[in-house]
Parts: structure tokens; C-alpha cells; sequence
């Protein structure tokens, strides 16, 4: 039971949002100049790390929003929330 | 009440009377038998004052048990609460506040609790050791299912669940505070006080229905009164400050991550069903900054032969038993204690004027006020000693058997009290990963590691004398309100005393030869630790599945240290290197429906009406689910014998006049902004930049794998405004999909997007007096003809003041409308399109008909746009641009993809005129055989066709468009319907198009 500071909405249950996994993939292209292997990493490869995670979430059940959170994977603790297309913040923010 | 109703109920005035209030007695039954208690009572209680012994039959062994603690550790006394639809098995009647009425029954007994056949497997006991199921009853093997397993389940088991419907309701709740403090007693209400009085949000929960803990249940005292009257007076103040919430009934059973705990409110178990509206319970989410957790400490018992036998009972709870509800739990009793602590058992069993028959402790020399004050109450003594047998039956105990530096000597009694110490209740602490840590000091795990957050007070601490969990709950309190900010002047610390609390390890009385019980609930014997030892099983983890101790529904909470810690003797290791079992939420049994909460039955998922809904219902439509809509199947009229036959002449009706469909459930996204057009173009297939304003366009979308996602038609109303339409089914997942693109692929684009599906109201006015109708809609004033509004156009067009949109397009093939108005409009529209459809002799049509138009007009819907399905198969290849990147484009274009072989859409007609086709029917060359090798495709759409007079269908076939007019086999074993088919063109009726350009 994640409480998640959403950056629009402020700190809401984890029942309101959805993990859309891995962030920060960018999509490939122009498409014409893209190799098979890049597409599959796109499409496919995804990171599994054991301790901090950068992923995005949908305040679905909220303000619709996509934003990015740094999660560890071991301890769930939320570590930064910060919105789509930004680096990660050096500082801790999070909940 | 008269003595003879409550024998062993303490005399009002006494000098233990209990606070039970006896001014409201209470009715009850137990196996049907009527009793009597008082408020305040537990069923426990109440039973003890009846002079019940019996409660029930253990799981494995059938023996007869009683009442063995008074709080929610209880591993003996499970009954069957309520009836009929409300029972509720395996309840502790502990923990039930009697109320009037109260029906409780035993279980696990047949044919009754005092004379139980199956006891019998007492005798049969060496079959039934310790992983019996993995070596007894294996042969044969196909015996297990069938013949032992039920067997061993009917004759083991614990209560029967009710089958019906749980009728009643549960609700979830959040809360949000600065300071959670679980548990009421001397530490709990320190930390509350002193956290609620520096001003901080403060939320309280104390499982019992009263505050004060163990407070309720010692001859303590406080300022120099007795220590109830403190917990009752610090709860008014709680309840009196405006930041503080009391929560009382409620029991904190899991921590969580992000310092959320989650708490179950019992609203509603103490009365007989909840009043009208009442949840019976409550499900909180409680986020805190901060906690204090003084959850208190469990009194362990210790491993003897006999230990079981009704009447064997934690000394705490004697004490509980004595000084809270006033009842005798036995008139001569044995005290055997390990420690300080339980000595105090024999002074309060000789103040309620019991006689105590000696008090038993191995320890060779205890504190000398300690014996002063046992033989001050003619109280024996026998230090050194250890009681190896108590004897009895399903009547109670009748002896303990004591062993004193080697002699033994029987000592008559009904009640033995036990302790060997306590353990801090670590289970908050540990939720998260935390480890208990060993204490020598206290013989047991203490809280180790903390979660984030949270302090732990009191006996939950390993802190048991009255003083210092006092002072050390408020200054958990103190320091957790400081921590959110919030201070307060320091209070004088309440006067109290700290009693002598030293404890000596025994966890075993290893001269005992009679049945010795480690875990009560699931009869797990110190033969079945040795058994396991011998057998390899020694980590603690191997044991608890090998011997299921502390797999009962009380999760091993007087039993599990006591297994790991003689299974750590037997291995020779330290308590420290041993560990112990972390236990998971949730730490008490939590009804499923607590969890579950609202979402359940119709309410999982609400059920959608369209505004044409009643209107609908009113016209005897048969209704289909339809995503989460539900939508009209079809309008039967009276004479028409089947489904069939109305659908066949609503077909007829909109092809040959008019008909009117409610779609207002497929999915509409308004779109706006500069980048609109440039957006469009990235997620559909085909290009929508080049869409003429007042224009409409069919739009194929796919996923980023290249497979197709949706289809639905686009229109534009002004350069920077789109409205797109999805599938009913899709509505939802398109929109996120949409939301995603823009937000997370290209947050560049200067686009907007918004879900209208409920705001508009959407009538599909299909047949060849389409226009006719729509012009008397109107009116004179509105020009509807070919040139004005041509095929694909699309229009905003007020009608009589309201705002409606007028689109062009046709799914079933005939000249065909869709109108949208607001939704608030959408039954006064939609009555009035109907009036005049009426009139011209057309009719409203369902989902069924609008099916088997698109069929003969071989239009794709969801069978075809299964996810299995690229963009070429439909025969929509056509569509994709070549010239620039969408979603999908790369992946679509994987060689296995573009492959000229993929099953490709087709229609079929049966070889025998007449014939019903299936879907999900395979297609097979002619005289193939039937095996996979051979599968050429599969029938995705069937339909009864009144166009084309026969059955028709959709199919993807290999090769399909170059073999129209070939004949192929349909297999379709599963439902018995092989038969040939004849592959042609998917488009059945006017494949020239001429009717809905006309």
C-alpha cells in the first residue's frame, strides 16, 4: 500500500495509479534509419534492478497524468517523483 | 441471576467482583443449551461463568478442549458464531462480546462435543505424526484423491463455513494522522496522551471493545487508585481533545509500506446483525508519519504432558478471567510459572477465595516477598519443581502431577495456571522486513530492526513493569508528536509501581511422557519436534511445514517459540542463530469481505446505462452486455417465436425502410490543438492531416508491435478539432493509449484530449428513409441532401436550440446517419426519432441486427480485431502510409507479417443451402485430414443473412482473396457441425457501395 506523491495531486493511495513500467525509454527514429536490435531493446528489454528503479506511473483514478518515480525495488521506498521528460532530482524528494 | 444459572460468576462485592455489569443480564446459547451472562461479559467469560469447561475437539486428535487464554491468542476455545447465513467458523471465543441472543455452536465433533467418535484417532495417533501426509495413506496412489483425503478432511478439520451469500456489508475507509498509536494499555494510552495533548493528529486503536489493556485485568494501581479507573479516565481525555480519534473495536493488523497500516473496525459483531445501513465492518488504510506501536506482550505457555486439558489455562488470563469479568475459572488451582510475574496469579486466585494448591516453579530460588506472600494465602510452595502430567478428561482437569528434585506427587485440582514468560508481540515490526532480535534478559524475541517510522512502547518492547512502560509510552509519544512538529510541556508521569518481572527459560518439561502439546490448534506434540529433528527437518522454516506448527489460523502465537526453541536444543544452537518465523499480515484472521469491501456482486463492476436506457427497457428490448454498457440485443414484439425471427425482420426493416440504433457506448475523444492533425497522423495507420473540415474518415489504429489495436471513423470539425470514435470494448484502453503517446512519446505536440463518451448521446438512423426521417427532425430550414451533406461529411447542426452534430457514415451499408446530442438530451432526442421512425414504418434495432449488417457488408469488428490480427489480414493494408512513422509501422512491417500466406479475410457460404455455419470453425483444404498441419485458418463471424437468405460468415484463410470460389472443408468437431463452405468476397450485399452514397 504505496502512498505515492502524485506531482499534480499531492500524496494519494497506490489503488489510484497504475505502474507502466520502465521509464525513460525513448522512442527510437527516424524510423528509416533504425536497426532490428534497437527496436526489440525498445519493445522488449526491459531493467530488473535490485534497488533503485526509475519508473512511470498513470494517475489513472486521478488527474490522468503520466510522471516518473525512483522506487527501490527492495524496500518500495519511494525515493523521487518527478514529471515526464525531466532527469531524476539529485536531492531526495518523494514521499 | 441466581448462583445456580452463573455457579462460577464472583459474588457482587466481593473482593474481586469483576466489572461485568450485572444490572444487564444477557441471554446466550451454546450447542443450542441456553445461558446467561452479563454486558460486558465475553462469550469466554460468560461460558466460565456457566461453568462450561468443554468448547471443543482438537483438529487432529479429537481431544477435548477448553478455554485456554482471554484475548485473541486463543488457540482452543474456536467455535461457530451465528447461524444460518452468518455463521462464521473457527471464531474465538475470546474475543466475542456476548450480546443478547448470542448463538454459538462447537465444531470438529461428531456426533456431540461429549461423546466424539472420532477420538478414536487419539488411538490411531502414530498415524497421524508429524508429515503423516507425506508417508501414511500413499498406497495406492490413486486412493489419496478419492478415498484419504476426504477421509482425513471430514474426520480433522476445524468449523463449517456458511454457503449462502454473506448478507452483510463492509466498507473501506482512509485515515490520515500524524500519530498512530496501536494498543490501550499503560504504554499505549501514555503515548496517546502525550502525543494528543502536544496538539498532534492522533488516531488510537485498541482491539478490545474497551481501552486500558492489561489494565482491565490487574489488581495494579495507579496514583493510588486502581489502574482501570486510570485507563478509563485517560481515554475521556483522549476522547475530549478535538485532534485525538478513538478507534476502540479495531485492530491494527498489518504495516505497510509508505507507513500505511491497515485496521479492521468490527462496527457491527458485538449485536446480533447490523442495523439498517451499518457496515459490520470496517476496512481503514491508516497513512501515519508516525507510530507507537504498544501492541503489548502474549504470555506463552509451556510444553507438559497434558497440557491441553480443559482447565489448563495461561495464568495472565486467570487474572483476566478474575478481575475483569468477575468469574471463577477453578476452585483449586495449581500455579506453574517460570517467572515473577506469574505469581501474582496465585494471590488473586486467594483473594477471589479459590483455593491455590501450591504454586510450581523450576527455579530453585525466587524473590523472598514472592514466597512470603504465597504462604501468607496458605499458598505451597515447590520451587524446583515442574508439573510432568495433568490428568482429565472431557470434565476438566482432575490432578496435576508434579516432579520435585525427582519425587513426584499428585496435587487434586481443576484449574492449572501457566506461564513461562512473555512474548512482545513483534509482528508490526516485521511486516517490512524487520528481524526480532533475542533477548537472554527475557527468554524471547524482542523488536529488532524497525520499520520507517515507528517506535515500539512497553511490554511490546520487552519493557513489562507497570512504571516504565508508562514513562516509556510517553516518551515514544512525545518524541513521535516532535518528529511532526508538534511539543508539549512535560507532564508529571503517573505514580506506579514496577513489579518483579525476572524469568527463567523452560520451555519444555522434558520428563513428561504423556501427550505433551507444543501447538494446541494444530496438535503438534514435542514427539512431533523430535520426530522432525530426527528426520532432517531443523530449520525452523522446515519444521513449521513438516509438522504445520504455527500454521493454524492463530499463526503459532503461543506456540511457535516454544517449537523453534526445542528444536534448538535439540540441535545444540542458540536461540540468536535459530531466528524466528517473520510472520505477514495480516496479524489476526480478517474476514475476506473486509477486504473486498463495496466491490462485490453488481458492484465490482457498475453496470452503464445510456440515456436511452429506460426508453429502451420501456420497448421490451432483450439487453447484452456490452463492455461495461449494456446495450438493447434486439426488440421482440409479441408473435415472434425466437431471437431469430425479430432479428431477421429488423434487418429487413432497416434495409428496406428505416431503423434507429442506440450506439452512444462506443468510445468518443474530443481532440484539440495546433498539433492535432500531426498527432492523429502518429497513431492511426492512414493520415488524418489531409482530412478536409466537415469530414469524416475511417481510422485503423495498431499497437506498437504492429498488430491491430482498434478501428472506429475520425471526423473534423475545425482545423485544431477532432472527434474520434473507438470501439465500445476499447473506449477506455484507447484513451490511455492516447494519453500515453502524448505524454510520454511526444510531450512536444500541442494537443489535448478528453473522454466525451458520456457526455453525447449517439443514434445510428440507418435505411433508405435515413433522410426522410432526419429532414422531419429538422425541419424545412435544414438542408440534408446529397450535396450538403454527402457521404463522410459530418455537421454541427442546432436542433431547436440544442447543439447536435450530424455525421455521415454507415456501418451497416444502407444510407445511414449517426446524431449526436447531449447526453441530457439523449432520451427526449431519441423518443422523438422514434415517433417519427414509427411513423414511416421503420423500427429501433439492437446490437444483434447491427451485427448481422456488418457481417453482410463484411465490415471488421472485435472477432476480427483480435490482437492476432495485422492490418493486411483484414484487408486494410492498403490504408498504411508508406510515407511517414505511426505506432506500429516498424513492427508491422516483420517479414512474418508481411507474408503473402497469413490467414487473410474472406466471406464463406455454405455448400448446403440452408445450413447454420459456426464460428471458430476451421478451414481446411478439401478431403485434408483433420490436424494441425492442414489448418489453413478459422470462421471468425457466423450470421443468419435475410439479405442474402442463407447463412454467411466471415473467415481469415490462407491465401484468401486469391481463392474466392474455391471450396474448402469448415471442421468444427467441438460442435459437431463439419460441412463444406465456399470461400467468396467478405462483402455479401451492394459491394459497389451504392445505397449508402445515395
Amino acid at each position: 500500500m504505496l502512498l505515492i506523491l502524485c506531482p499534480y495531486c499531492g500524496p494519494r493511495a497506490e489503488i489510484e495509479f497504475r505502474c507502466g513500467g520502465e521509464s525513460h525509454i525513448e522512442r527510437p527514429g527516424p524510423y528509416s534509419e533504425v536497426d532490428d536490435g534497437a527496436w526489440a531493446d525498445y519493445l522488449f528489454t526491459r531493467k530488473n534492478p535490485k534497488g533503485e528503479h526509475r519508473e512511470r506511473w498513470l494517475h489513472a483514478a486521478g488527474c490522468r497524468q503520466w510522471f516518473n518515480v525512483a522506487r527501490d525495488t527492495v524496500s518500495h521506498t519511494i525515493l523521487a517523483v518527478y514529471p515526464m521528460g525531466k532527469t531524476r532530482p539529485p536531492t531526495e524528494a518523494g514521499t | 441471576m441466581s448462583d445456580m444459572a452463573q455457579p462460577n460468576r464472583l459474588p457482587a462485592g466481593g473482593a474481586i467482583e469483576g466489572r461485568v455489569d450485572r444490572n444487564r443480564p444477557l441471554a446466550f446459547t451454546f450447542d443450542g443449551k441456553s445461558y446467561s451472562g452479563y454486558a460486558g461479559d465475553t462469550l469466554a467469560s460468560a461460558l466460565i461463568a456457566a461453568g462450561v469447561k468443554l468448547i471443543g475437539r482438537s483438529f487432529k486428535y479429537h481431544r477435548p478442549r477448553g478455554i485456554f487464554s482471554a484475548g485473541p491468542e486463543e488457540p482452543n476455545a474456536l467455535i461457530e458464531l451465528r447461524g444460518g447465513a452468518r455463521r462464521e467458523p473457527n471464531t474465538r471465543a475470546t474475543t466475542i462480546e456476548l450480546y443478547d441472543g448470542l448463538e454459538a455452536a462447537s465444531q470438529n465433533r461428531w456426533p456431540s462435543l461429549a461423546f466424539d467418535i472420532l477420538a478414536i484417532n487419539q488411538i490411531a495417533s502414530p498415524l497421524f505424526v508429524g508429515g503423516f501426509y507425506y508417508k501414511t495413506f500413499m498406497w495406492p496412489a490413486s486412493f489419496w484423491e478419492k478415498v484419504y483425503e476426504p477421509l482425513i478432511r471430514r474426520a480433522a478439520g476445524l468449523g463449517r463455513a456458511s454457503e449462502s451469500p454473506d448478507p452483510d456489508h463492509y466498507e473501506k475507509a482512509y485515515a490520515f494522522c500524524d500519530v498512530l498509536v496501536v494498543g490501550s494499555g499503560p504504554a499505549g494510552l501514555a503515548a496517546a496522551l502525550a502525543a494528543g495533548r502536544s496538539g498532534a493528529r492522533v488516531i488510537l486503536c485498541e482491539d478490545d471493545a474497551q481501552l486500558g489493556g492489561r489494565l482491565l485485568s490487574e489488581r495494579q494501581t495507579i496514583d493510588d487508585a486502581p489502574a482501570h479507573l486510570f485507563a478509563a479516565a485517560a481515554g475521556g481525555e483522549l476522547r475530549s481533545l478535538p485532534n485525538v480519534c478513538v478507534m476502540s473495536r479495531t485492530q491494527v493488523f498489518g504495516a505497510y509500506d509508505s507507513e500505511v497500516y491497515g485496521a479492521l473496525e468490527r462496527v457491527a459483531d458485538h449485536v446480533t446483525a447490523p442495523a439498517a445501513g451499518v457496515p459490520r465492518q470496517r476496512f481503514w488504510h491508516i497513512a501515519a508519519k508516525r507510530c507507537v506501536n504498544a501492541m503489548g506482550a502474549t504470555e506463552r505457555p509451556i510444553v507438559f504432558g497434558g497440557n491441553d486439558r480443559p482447565g489448563v489455562m495461561l495464568a495472565s488470563a486467570v487474572r483476566t478471567y478474575l478481575n475483569r469479568f468477575g468469574v471463577l475459572p477453578g476452585r483449586k488451582a495449581v500455579v506453574f510459572t517460570t517467572n515473577d510475574d506469574g505469581w501474582r496469579t496465585a494471590a488473586d486466585l486467594v483473594a477471589a477465595g479459590a483455593q491455590v494448591e501450591a504454586v510450581v516453579d523450576p527455579r530453585a530460588s525466587v524473590d523472598e516477598n514472592l514466597t512470603k506472600a504465597a504462604a501468607a494465602g496458605g499458598v505451597r510452595v515447590l520451587l524446583g519443581g515442574y508439573i510432568v502430567n495433568v490428568t482429565g478428561g472431557a470434565r476438566g482437569v482432575t490432578s496435576a502431577i508434579v516432579s520435585v528434585a525427582g519425587k513426584r506427587q499428585i496435587l487434586t485440582a481443576d484449574l492449572v495456571a501457566v506461564s513461562g514468560g512473555w512474548n512482545p508481540q513483534v509482528a508490526l515490526t516485521t511486516h517490512r522486513g524487520g528481524k526480532p532480535r533475542w533477548s537472554d534478559a527475557l527468554s524471547t524475541f524482542v523488536p529488532g530492526d524497525l520499520p520507517d517510522g515507528m517506535t515500539v512502547a512497553g511490554a511490546a518492547n520487552g519493557d513489562l513493569g507497570l512504571a516504565e512502560s508508562l514513562r516509556k509510552g510517553s516518551e515514544a509519544g512525545a518524541a513521535a508528536a516532535a518528529a511532526c512538529g508538534f511539543s508539549a510541556a512535560p507532564a508529571p508521569q503517573p505514580r506506579a509501581e514496577d513489579e518483579p518481572t525476572a524469568v527463567a527459560p523452560l520451555w519444555h518439561v522434558a520428563e513428561s511422557r504423556h501427550k505433551a502439546f507444543v501447538d494446541l490448534q494444530n496438535d503438534v506434540t514435542a514427539d512431533d519436534i523430535t520426530l522432525a529433528h530426527a528426520e532432517g527437518f531443523r530449520s525452523i522454516e522446515h519444521l513449521k511445514r513438516y509438522t504445520t506448527l504455527g500454521m493454524a489460523t492463530d499463526q503459532g502465537k503461543t506456540s511457535n517459540l516454544n517449537g523453534h526453541a526445542m528444536m534448538a536444543a535439540l540441535t545444540g544452537q542458540a536461540m540468536s542463530d535459530v531466528g524466528t518465523i517473520l510472520s505477514r499480515p495480516p496479524h489476526q484472521p480478517v474476514a475476506i469481505g473486509a477486504f473486498a469491501g463495496h466491490h462485490r456482486d453488481r458492484h465490482f463492476r457498475p453496470t452503464r446505462h445510456t440515456a436511452g436506457h429506460a426508453w429502451a427497457l420501456e420497448n421490451g428490448a432483450v439487453m447484452v452486455e456490452a463492455g461495461p454498457w449494456l446495450r438493447p440485443q434486439y426488440f421482440p414484439r409479441s408473435g415472434e417465436k425466437d431471437w431469430l425471427t425479430t432479428v431477421v425482420r429488423e434487418v429487413r426493416t432497416v434495409r428496406s425502410v428505416v431503423g434507429v440504433c442506440d450506439v452512444s457506448t462506443l468510445g468518443r475523444i474530443d481532440i484539440q490543438g495546433r498539433d492535432a492533425a500531426a498527432f492523429l497522423d502518429r497513431v492511426y495507420v492512414n493520415t488524418f492531416s489531409t482530412l478536409p473540415v466537415g469530414k469524416a474518415r475511417y481510422g485503423v489504429m495498431l499497437r506498437e508491435d504492429g498488430f491491430v489495436m482498434d478501428d472506429g471513423t475520425t471526423s473534423r470539425f475545425a482545423e485544431d478539432h477532432y472527434v474520434m470514435s473507438t470501439t465500445t470494448a476499447n473506449a477506455a484502453k484507447i484513451m490511455q493509449h492516447l494519453e500515453f503517446c502524448h505524454q510520454a512519446l511526444w510531450p512536444e505536440l500541442d494537443v489535448s484530449m478528453v473522454s466525451v463518451t458520456e457526455q453525447w448521446s449517439q443514434y445510428a438512423v440507418a435505411g433508405p428513409k435515413a433522410r426522410e426521417l432526419l429532414m422531419q427532425l429538422y425541419g424545412p430550414d435544414v438542408d440534408l441532401s446529397n450535396d450538403a451533406l454527402p457521404y463522410m461529411g459530418c455537421r454541427e447542426i442546432p436542433l431547436r436550440g440544442i447543439p447536435t452534430r450530424l455525421f455521415r457514415i454507415s456501418f451497416s451499408g444502407e444510407l445511414a446517419y449517426e446524431l449526436a446530442v447531449p447526453a441530457r438530451y439523449g432520451a427526449a432526442v431519441l423518443e422523438a426519432l422514434m415517433a417519427l421512425c414509427g411513423a414511416l414504418g421503420g423500427c429501433p434495432y439492437g446490437t444483434e441486427a447491427q451485427s448481422v449488417m456488418r457481417i453482410e457488408k463484411g465490415h471488421v469488428a472485435g472477432n476480427e480485431l483480435n490482437g492476432q490480427t495485422v492490418a493486411r489480414d483484414l484487408g486494410l493494408g492498403r490504408m498504411m502510409s508508406t510515407k511517414r512513422d505511426y505506432i506500429g509501422r516498424v513492427m508491422a512491417g516483420r517479414p512474418a507479417l508481411m507474408a503473402p500466406d497469413r490467414p487473410t479475410l474472406v466471406g464463406i457460404r455454405p455448400v448446403e443451402k440452408g445450413r447454420r455455419l459456426t464460428a471458430g470453425a476451421h478451414i481446411l483444404p478439401g478431403g485434408a485430414a483433420a490436424v494441425a498441419a492442414n489448418d489453413q485458418g478459422y470462421v471468425t463471424s457466423v450470421a443468419y443473412s435475410p439479405t442474402c437468405e442463407g447463412w454467411i460468415g466471415l473467415a481469415l484463410v490462407v491465401n484468401g482473396p486469391a481463392r474466392h470460389g474455391e471450396r474448402v472443408h469448415a471442421f468444427d468437431a467441438m460442435r459437431n457441425n463439419d460441412q463444406d463452405v465456399v470461400i467468396c468476397s467478405p462483402v455479401f450485399v451492394d459491394p459497389e457501395g451504392v445505397r449508402l452514397r445515395g
